[in-house]
């Protein structure tokens, strides 16, 4: 077995999480990468979508934007920004949302707007994009995060995407019927909203991983679940298909998408 | 009856101080030579309207030329920040409307369709409403349900750009079309910047996004006018440049700098050049 980066894993345990039969609205950056490698290995059919209106899109290399032409060129169709955030997302056509963000919380909400005050910002973030509808809109969402204490916060300073507020009912209370966050990827671990209360909750370590090493990465008291599983290992087809697709975008435009 | 005209004549007949502007493309078509006759020109006081800034609002928040930014992404996709804006915002030097993007969809295509406002189902449980007092709701009178509204967008003028116009002023789009025929439509005047203009567009789908001549104010032909956007068909995005610009708009004076060689110092006629380099192989 050949060696991973952190990163690596956890674009790979989150592509394991998709199936043929899955429809998926793709974020850009891990996310992409993660639905791209479940389409060239286990899950061929699996239907992708981005926000800039391509419908079953199979790009050949990870674009940079969410709207760059390779998705267009490779999408069975490619709809209007209207119809796409109207008649797709909101009509509820999505399985999964994939969504990253800058901060988490105990409860999966997101902030990617602003640190500090929203009218004195200490850091300005690029804003929401199409993730608060996102993560209102698609019947589950799956977040991929790196941990650090500067991303798994005690406390959002912004609620940029509502995840399960402050627990357990609080999606029902608000009209929502759909499942919000189900599954958190990081590089160190698995995480799954607690049945009862939502909190997140460790479910699986990644080979090697210690619980020290996940907590030392967040800034709340972390949960355990009470059997915590390995994250079985990554294996050469995954990372070999994972690597050359990196090195294949790389070459398309100078980045590691 | 749409009008052919320079990009200088264009610019500075359409666009007055203190205007509202919806410069369209999602990530393609972006109007980037438009945007920088605005630059040159020197328009002030403008409340610039787009779902992602992009770097071409980068450039103008930058130059000093907007009051106001409505917008619901502000990021250099796939790169990180646009250094510009942020730093502007941070500064409270612009003020801001900020929405998500199904708002701002919606809100175009209700100022396409007429309508004071787009009711949609979004905003839930999220802390936008809370800073954005146009941000409200409305139940519906059929089932009770609670839904977001926001006001429609009717900017004074939208610049776009699309890959061809014939002789009669009529305007083809194809690939991401993004929300450019509802800002058009939503629009008091229309700028319309265009790779090529041919004496009649030929075959093409039943279906293409065409705007009619009568729908667009003004006409202009500048081959690669989205450099370093894309021409889907024409020319491919420039990954490079957007990757580089994070360095150039990080530091104000070496942005200044650059925005004096490149886009005060420069004309419409570099961006065929860009497209040259770029161009897709014909099919």
């Amino acid at each position: 077995m050949s060696a991973y980066t952190p990163n690596e894993i956890m674009t790979i345990a989150a592509a394991r999480l998709l199936t043929n039969e899955d429809v998926c609205f793709v974020g850009i950056g891990n996310p992409s990468a993660a639905c791209n490698l479940a389409r060239l290995t286990h899950a061929p059919k699996i239907t992708l979508i981005y926000e800039s209106g391509t419908l079953s899109t199979r790009p050949t290399v990870l674009p940079l934007s969410i709207g760059d032409g390779e998705l267009c060129d490779t999408a069975l169709t490619t709809v209007s920004v209207p119809e796409m955030f109207r008649c797709w997302l909101q009509g509820g056509r999505i399985t999964i949302g994939f969504l990253g963000g800058a901060q988490i919380d105990r409860f999966a909400n997101l902030n990617t707007t602003v640190v500090g005050p929203y009218d004195a910002p200490k850091v300005r973030l690029p804003g929401g994009g199409g993730a608060p509808e996102i993560a209102s809109n698609c019947g589950q969402i799956f977040i991929t995060m790196a941990m650090g204490t500067r991303a798994f916060v005690d406390r959002l300073p912004f609620i940029t995407s509502f995840g399960h507020g402050k627990g357990k009912g609080d999606r029902a209370a608000l009209g929502l019927k759909t499942k919000g966050p189900t599954k958190v990827m990081t590089d160190l671990c698995v995480l799954e909203p607690d049945p009862d209360t939502a909190e997140l909750t460790v479910v699986s370590l990644h080979p090697g991983v210690t619980r020290d090493q996940v907590q030392a990465g967040c800034a709340w008291p972390l949960r355990f679940a009470a059997d915590v599983a390995e994250t079985p290992a990554a294996t050469e087809q995954e990372l070999s298909v994972l690597r050359d697709l990196h090195a294949r975008t790389k070459q398309a435009h100078g980045v590691a998408a | 009856m749409a009008e052919f005209m320079s990009l200088r004549d264009a610019i500075a007949t359409h666009l007055k101080d203190g205007d509202s502007v919806a410069m369209e493309g999602f990530t393609h078509l972006i109007p980037y030579a438009a945007g920088h006759e605005v630059i040159r020109q020197g328009q002030k006081d403008l409340t610039l309207i787009r779902m992602t800034p992009d770097i071409i609002y980068d450039q103008i928040v930058g130059m000093g030329q907007a009051r106001k930014l409505v917008f619901s992404w502000a990021g250099n996709p796939g790169v990180g920040s646009l250094h510009r804006i942020r730093e502007e915002i941070e500064q409270g030097r612009v003020a801001i409307e900020e929405h998500s993007h199904a708002a701002m969809a919606n809100a175009f295509e209700a100022g396409a369709a007429n309508l004071p406002f787009a009711v949609f189902r979004g905003y839930k449980g999220v802390d936008l409403p809370k800073v954005n007092p146009n941000i409200r709701s409305v139940t519906c009178p059929y089932t009770g349900e609670v839904l977001a509204t926001v006001p429609a967008v009717r900017p004074d003028v939208a610049i776009i750009h699309a890959l061809k116009a014939d002789r009669e002023g009529n305007v083809l789009l194809e690939g991401i079309v993004g929300v450019q025929k509802e800002a058009v439509l939503a629009s008091k005047r229309s700028v319309v910047t265009v790779e090529e203009i041919v004496d009649d567009f030929g075959p093409r789908n039943a279906n293409a996004v065409i705007l009619p001549s009568w729908t667009v104010t003004a006409i202009v032909k500048v081959p690669g006018g989205a450099h370093p956007s894309y021409a889907q068909g024409y020319y491919k995005r420039d990954n490079a440049f957007y990757i580089a610009w994070d360095k150039i708009a990080r530091d104000k004076a070496v942005f200044l700098k650059w925005m004096e060689e490149n886009v005060l110092a420069g004309g419409p006629e570099s961006f065929a050049a860009q497209a040259r380099r770029f161009a897709v192989a014909a099919a």
